[in-house]
């Protein structure tokens, strides 16, 4: 799983949940102050990233994750971790 | 101002219902005397003794869109697309935040959004239940939700009386503005209860027509074989306002939201008293409260739920209220074409009673073939024109009462 393929993973989650299309959620942008995501959405997101790429985010991890680029990488690294 | 208070008028009407998904569709439905009800055909509604209910018209969640209405339950949605309709026909007006409430209910609340969620917590466990359960389940969420679409700051408020919700809300919404709190008041009922549990449960009260074989006869107010309610779902919304503030912007008046009416009956839980006072009661008070004549009341908007109890209590509660008026009166109970929409019922029933008074019809009460002899009233079987009785101006009331005893009455006259 390449970070394109979590990248473009995510996308999609977003725009389902969010409504946010997938060609916005690029790696800089920030969940709250540029997608408009508030943290409901983001747990609904967090749940959907676990089942999409089997990786859990923790709520004490999850607060820390404000843009796209940190979800990413969270799931690159525990993804590699645990394969 | 009139002498000493405020005159409340109804500018703004919004309706989504069993009969259409706008209030165009409905009245022209009700003036048609369709009956939107059918069978249900859902796997679950087998096993059921009741497999009839009148869905809505129109899906709101095709309206709203996916992202939205994922995070809304199906009755908020109902509310939401009424809302918009009833702000759009009240000429979308432009006012202080401050200064614009919010009174909208529903008698249960996001009853699909507990069901789903509890099975989502019994197949997949509690982190897999959707973050909006709560505000999808409480029967507070539309008055949340319409407030943040109109920027609603004067205060939103969701009044809970069972199937007399929605009458209630609005005449909450007639208050807001009497006591100075608001300018205008979105103001109205929402139920979405089309569900197993819910068919069971008043299944098992006896209280929902089992006519299975016949859905669209099975709704039929004031019929000698009545047998029990329809269940209905949808929305309906009035957007109230100040007379000063209508004038100043040279908004359409529809009616004079002239007052309403309260009881309860103290008595049952679930069945009404059998000398109907408490119904009575809140008829005069409405009548008192909007300084009203009984002899300027040309129609009554019934509760009539078509249960064997109910109905002829109500008719005859009004002719103890409303005294030898209550001769020239012409009763409708629109039930008979929507089925009961319960929170949403003394909402969308304002509406039709609203319209009736500017178009000068009744609707028609269909199915009623054989009236019973126990129904004192006028029932229009047909539509019929509303013709003043010297009396002025022309006054016709809604009825809703609610499980608990909650009784209410709201008057509205000619603009």
């Amino acid at each position: 799983m390449t970070e394109q393929d979590i990248l473009a993973g995510l996308g999609a989650i977003i725009e389902e949940i969010a409504g946010v299309p997938v060609d916005e959620v690029t790696p800089n942008k920030s969940f709250v102050n540029d997608l408009n995501i508030d943290s409901l959405s983001m747990v609904e997101i967090a749940v959907a990233a676990q089942d999409k790429f089997g990786v859990k985010i923790p709520d004490d991890q999850l607060k820390d994750l404000t843009i796209v680029q940190d979800v990413v990488n969270y799931v690159a690294r525990n993804a590699e971790g645990s394969a | 101002m009139t002498g000493d208070r405020e005159t409340v008028v109804v500018t703004g009407l919004g309706a989504t219902t069993p009969l259409g998904g706008d209030v165009v569709s409905t009245w022209a439905a009700m003036l048609e005397g369709r009956s939107a009800a059918r069978r249900l055909e859902e796997p679950w509604a087998e096993d059921l003794p009741v497999r009839i209910a009148a869905r809505a018209a129109a899906d709101p969640a095709e309206i709203l869109g996916r992202v939205q209405a994922r995070r809304m339950d199906r009755c908020e949605q109902f509310a939401l697309v009424a809302a918009r309709e009833a702000w759009a026909d009240a000429g979308s007006p432009e006012l202080d935040p401050e200064r614009l409430g919010v009174a909208v209910t529903s008698g249960i609340g996001g009853i699909g959004s507990i069901l789903a969620g509890y099975d989502t917590l019994k197949e997949k466990g509690w982190s897999r239940i959707s973050p909006f359960t709560v505000p999808m389940l409480m029967p507070n969420g539309s008055a949340g939700w319409i407030s943040m679409e109109f920027g609603a700051h004067a205060g939103a408020h969701s009044l809970v009386s069972a199937c007399a919700s929605g009458a209630e809300a609005i005449g909450y919404g007639i208050d807001m503005i009497r006591s100075g709190r608001a300018d205008v008041v979105i103001a109205g009922g929402t139920e979405a209860a089309i569900m197993p549990l819910n068919i069971g449960a008043f299944a098992v009260m006896r209280a929902m027509s089992t006519r299975n074989d016949e859905p669209e006869r099975a709704s039929r107010p004031f019929d000698r074989a009545r047998d029990g309610f329809v269940l209905g779902e949808g929305a309906g919304i009035v957007v109230l306002e100040s007379l000063s503030h209508a004038r100043r912007r040279g908004a359409v008046v529809h009616a004079v939201a002239a007052g309403a009416g309260y009881s309860s009956d103290a008595y049952h839980i679930a069945h009404p008293a059998p000398d109907g006072a408490g119904v009575a009661s809140a008829i005069g008070r409405a009548l008192a409260d909007a300084r009203v004549d009984p002899e300027q009341v040309v129609h009554v908007n019934a509760h009539a739920t078509s249960t064997p109890e109910g109905d002829p209590l109500e008719a005859q509660a009004l002719v103890k209220a409303l005294g030898p008026a209550a001769d020239g009166v012409i009763v409708s109970a629109t039930k008979s074409m929507t089925g009961h929409l319960l929170g949403g019922a003394g909402a969308v029933e304002s509406v039709a009673a609203v319209l009736a008074l500017r178009d000068q019809v009744a609707p028609p009460t269909i199915n009623l073939e054989d009236l019973d002899d126990d129904v004192p009233v006028d029932v229009a079987a047909e539509p019929r024109p509303l013709i003043k009785r010297g009396a002025e101006p022309m006054a016709v009331l809604n009825n809703a009462f609610g499980f608990g005893g909650h009784n209410v009455t709201l008057v509205f006259t000619a603009a």
